[in-house]
């Protein structure tokens, strides 16, 4: 078999640029062959190299006195206390999962688990953010059943608890779905491993699945836009195989206990050449790899298909050269491949050879220095005029029904009920709070964990949008009595080739950063994932943010289920009454428009600390952050959880009772407190300096606004639940198979 | 009392168990790895959850052809205890120690929830520290939970007083609605005809802590505990 020839035609097929081309020679001193060109390809992809993101992914916070890892590596870690670290990781699996939702979003799960158990920690959950296209959208169904299928299929298996995550929709994303999915890790602190080679000389062990030709050019495709023929790239999605992802978890962690592993790094995105480039370049060294001791499950594969295959539930490991014999033990008990395929060197060159040849020769600092980075041209996104003034609903409460019963707000019951989010029996609370929290097995304190995102403020306004979704990760971690410690960002957008689409970017990290400073609340680990548009048309901007606190002592968790009678609700910050871009324009009037509710990162901060205070001293019985749908689909949330209704008063401002009640306000808490406290923790808000007033007392079974407006919490719990199950079981059958 | 719980490649609830039966015990029990061929004297031998050799073909099938079934099989029938939760309910039935068979969830879909069971037979080792008609709580986490069995089968189990858990409502009554699998009979939990073995598709190692929302389960090892280190 000859190898084409490289020609322009094939390096434009690769997706670089003429530019890209030329520097591609330069550092070689010669043309490519196909397999250095498929390399250079990979390498300086969107998706693998941020060309178009690095230079504003640099101005996020990343350090903390609790950060012991940021950016850059596997993922990031966080010190929780007692020699031990928290290690997580969110990333995108948008394309694939548009492509073949099951695989899709099932190799996503794979691959964010790899990232974790790389490190040496023990992955204890995950966590998925998903926004879909418009449920009346022919596809939408088939995609909400194959990603959440996949999600379920793949970390069932595995057996790490699905705790959290979120679900939207938007027609925005009818031609472009997200699937963000997160892992979270314990390591003690002594186990850390990282993926730098060091030690020319080291054997470079190859382990796990074999190699087939599945998946080849993923990483490309994902830095890509779709266009009409998407059908076509099916068979650049992976497939997943999560036995052998435990298998290989199981031995990974007995080895790594042991003190046999220089580095490890797992294959993801471009496979055996990122993570054999990504070592030697972190050690400063260079590799030599021999392709035909690669264990591979086709015949007459070339070094180029090996390079590039995507084939899922594989590593790459240098091992100290006395410890190979512990190693293959391990890994033949858990019957997996292992195989001696290369060694480190200090050539400061990557070397691949095939049926004896050299089959790619690249040197390694200068592809990784020279590795291409734009400064793209960007617009700023013009701030969007005020939103109409609406009639008021003629009934309160039928309108609070609608609002539950939308997509957006709707029970997604049927999602994580099809997650076992039990599994390690660590789960204190589950699916359908403010956060998540994991336990730390064996100990008393527990993980917070939430990703959020509110995609309609980042299209409005992405410098308040990024404020925003830092901030509601920062408030749903506070909620539980979380000490927010961290977030791992997934920034997913449209092509970053249109000045309007970077100018979206641009203003949502400077909103991020913002509130990472203000909320010592840095980044940690984090994605970024362009191209997010299909003939022209993007997703809303979404910066999905996925938080983790720390609750040193779980008997300080709060939920936010008010099942109680006679507790008296107290909302912490002021009502205003904002209505732009609001939930309730969006689902009862179908107006997208006016500027998102601004973020004050002082108020934030003072409200979240004074939350968290009143929490953790014990005078919390039940607490809710107030986001989408404002501040009545706030307490309603807390009565359908509790199953116990609630009698209301407005806040006394000049507003519209349906601005009141569903303005999306920002920094704003609603406690739920004993009778006999509400005069000390008022007087605690007003010392703050902190906007306070009581709302309301729990009891009965009909929620009460203002003496007159009611509906029963029966009739709205089940306008909550049954939209998702109602929606998924009806029709649109044709249409999925289609 | 000796306990060992039974390891395969793919077997994920191992942990919890290991740590019910610790609480319930005070020591830890035995982990035996699927390619042992023989075990030392129990008193009790768990089949935990999971998903046996990634359960591609069907759920059970695999593992109740590895080495170590072999001898859990001659243990069960000498009398040994022994308990398949989930996956270790349908590896039991695939190994024929227990009748019927496990099948895909009647809404083709993983249900995971906590569950409502009514305890149907508290005379065995394993239940006797619940009572007859009691209403636990337990959590579910499966995609092949359908017990099914034939009408002859039905009958025996019903007439020998074999059926150990019925999935049911809040208040104790087997509907249609509060089955969460489409399990015959509401079917949730079986004894062999010696009720020395049980398997049951609820998990309860999963709420056997307070600080997880429950303690219904933990009264299942309690029992056992009582009644195997007598």
């Amino acid at each position: 078999m000859t190898a084409p020839a490289v020609t322009r035609e094939l390096i434009a097929e690769h997706g670089l640029d003429a530019d890209e081309a030329a520097l591609m020679v330069e550092i070689l001193g010669r043309a490519p062959n196909l397999t250095e060109l498929g390399i250079f390809s990979v390498m300086w992809s969107e998706h693998c190299s941020y060309k178009s993101s690095k230079k504003w992914l640099r101005t996020l916070p990343t350090e903390a006195p609790w950060v012991i890892r940021g950016p850059g590596e596997n993922a990031g870690i966080v010190d929780i206390g007692d020699r031990q670290a928290a290690v997580f990781k969110m990333e995108s699996h948008n394309h694939p999962s548009f492509i073949e939702p099951y695989q899709g979003a099932a190799t996503g799960v794979g691959g964010i688990l790899r990232d974790v158990f790389t490190m040496g920690a023990r992955p204890i959950a995950n966590l998925n953010a998903l926004r879909f296209g418009a449920p009346a959208h022919t596809k939408t169904r088939h995609l909400v059943a194959g990603v959440v299928a996949g999600v379920g299929g793949y970390g069932n298996c595995v057996g790490v608890p699905t705790v959290g995550g979120e679900c939207g929709f938007h027609a925005s994303y009818d031609g472009n779905i997200v699937v963000n999915a997160m892992t979270v890790g314990v390591v003690d602190r002594d186990r850390i491993h990282y993926a730098r080679a060091s030690g020319p000389g080291n054997v470079v062990i190859y382990l796990g699945a074999k190699t087939g030709r599945d998946g080849i050019h993923g990483a490309t495709m994902a830095s890509a836009e779709f266009g009409d023929e998407v059908e076509a790239k099916r068979p650049t999605v992976q497939v997943g195989d999560p036995f052998t992802e435990k298998l290989l978890l199981e031995a990974c962690l007995e080895l790594m206990a042991t003190d046999a592993v220089v580095a490890i790094q797992d294959m993801g995105a471009a496979g055996l050449t990122s993570s054999a480039f990504e070592m030697a370049s972190r050690g400063g060294l260079g590799i030599e790899i021999d392709l035909d001791q690669v264990p591979v499950r086709e015949t007459a594969m070339s070094a180029y298909e090996i390079m590039l295959s995507e084939s899922q539930e594989r590593m790459l490991m240098v091992l100290r050269p006395d410890r190979e014999a512990t190693a293959r033990a391990i890994f033949a008990k858990w019957a997996l491949d292992f195989a001696v395929i290369g060694r480190v060197t200090d050539s400061g060159r990557m070397a691949v050879r095939k049926d004896g040849m050299l089959a790619a020769d690249l040197p390694i600092a200068p592809l990784a220095a020279t590795a291409p980075e734009y400064d793209r041209p960007w617009t700023p996104t013009a701030p969007p005029p005020p939103a109409p003034d609406v009639p008021p609903p003629a009934h309160i409460g039928a309108a609070l029904a609608r609002l539950m019963a939308s997509p957006e707000l709707s029970a997604k019951r049927w999602v994580w009920e099809q997650y076992d989010h039990m599994v390690m029996a660590d789960t204190v609370q589950a699916p359908g709070g403010d956060a998540a929290v994991v336990r730390v097995h064996g100990t008393n304190k527990g993980l917070a964990l939430t990703t959020d995102c509110t995609p309609r403020y980042c299209a409005a306004d992405p410098l308040q949008g990024g404020r925003q979704a830092v901030a509601e990760a920062w408030r749903n971690l506070t909620a539980v009595g979380a000490r927010p410690l961290a977030i791992t960002d997934c920034l997913n957008f449209g092509s970053p080739e249109r000045p309007e689409i970077m100018g979206q970017f641009v203003g949502a990290i400077a909103g991020m950063a913002e509130a990472c400073r203000a909320l010592d609340f840095p980044v940690v680990s984090g994605n970024v994932s362009f191209y997010n548009e299909t003939s022209g048309r993007a997703v809303q901007p979404t910066p999905t943010i996925g938080g983790v606190g720390l609750i040193e002592e779980l008997g300080w968790m709060t939920r936010l289920a008010l099942d109680e009678e006679g507790l008296e609700l107290i909302l912490i910050g002021a009502a205003r009454g904002h209505l732009g871009a609001s939930l309730y324009l969006r689902e009862l009037h179908g107006i997208e428009a006016g500027p998102p509710p601004p973020v004050d990162l002082g108020e934030e901060r003072r409200h979240g600390d004074l939350a968290r205070d009143l929490i953790r001293r014990g005078r919390v019985r039940a607490c809710h952050d107030v986001s989408d749908g404002g501040l009545l689909v706030a307490v309603a949330e807390m009565a359908l959880a509790g199953g116990i209704g609630v009698t209301l008063a407005a806040p006394a401002i000049e507003a519209a009772p349906h601005a009141i009640w569903f303005g999306e306000d920002q920094g704003r808490y609603v406690l739920a407190i004993e009778e006999s406290e509400v005069a000390a923790v008022l007087a605690a808000c007003r010392e703050a300096g902190v906007t306070a007033c009581r709302l309301g007392t729990s009891g009965g079974n009909y929620l009460t606004l203002d003496g007159h407006d009611t509906i029963s919490w029966t009739d709205l719990r089940q306008a909550h639940e049954g939209w998702l199950p109602a929606y998924m079981a009806t029709s649109g059958r044709g249409a999925a198979r289609n | 009392m000796n306990a060992a719980v039974i390891v395969f490649p793919g077997s994920n609830c191992e942990r919890d168990v290991r740590v019910a039966l610790r609480r319930g015990m005070g020591r830890e029990p035995l982990m035996i790895w699927h390619g042992e061929s023989e075990l030392p004297a129990l008193d009790l031998i768990v089949v935990p959850g999971g998903f046996s050799y990634g359960d591609y073909l069907r759920s059970g099938a695999m593992a109740a052809h590895s080495p170590i079934m072999r001898e859990v099989v001659t243990r069960a029938r000498a009398g040994t205890p022994t308990l398949g939760i989930c996956n270790g309910f349908q590896i039991l039935t695939e190994a024929g120690l227990l009748p019927g068979v496990l099948m895909r969830n009647a809404s083709l879909k993983f249900v995971c929830r906590t569950v409502c069971l009514r305890v149907e037979n508290g005379f065995s080792a394993f239940t006797h520290h619940y009572d007859d008609d009691e209403v636990i709580r337990v959590p579910i986490a499966h995609h092949d939970g359908n017990y099914h069995v034939g009408d002859d089968t039905l009958a025996e189990l019903r007439d020998n007083d074999l059926v150990a858990f019925r999935y049911c409502d809040a208040a104790g009554a087997s509907t249609d609605a509060a089955n969460p699998n489409g399990s015959r009979d509401n079917i949730a939990g079986v004894f062999n005809r010696e009720r020395n073995v049980l398997g049951l598709m609820p998990h309860p190692e999963r709420l056997a802590d307070a600080a997880l929302g429950g303690t219904d389960g933990a009264r299942l090892f309690d029992g056992l505990f009582a009644a195997l280190s007598a």
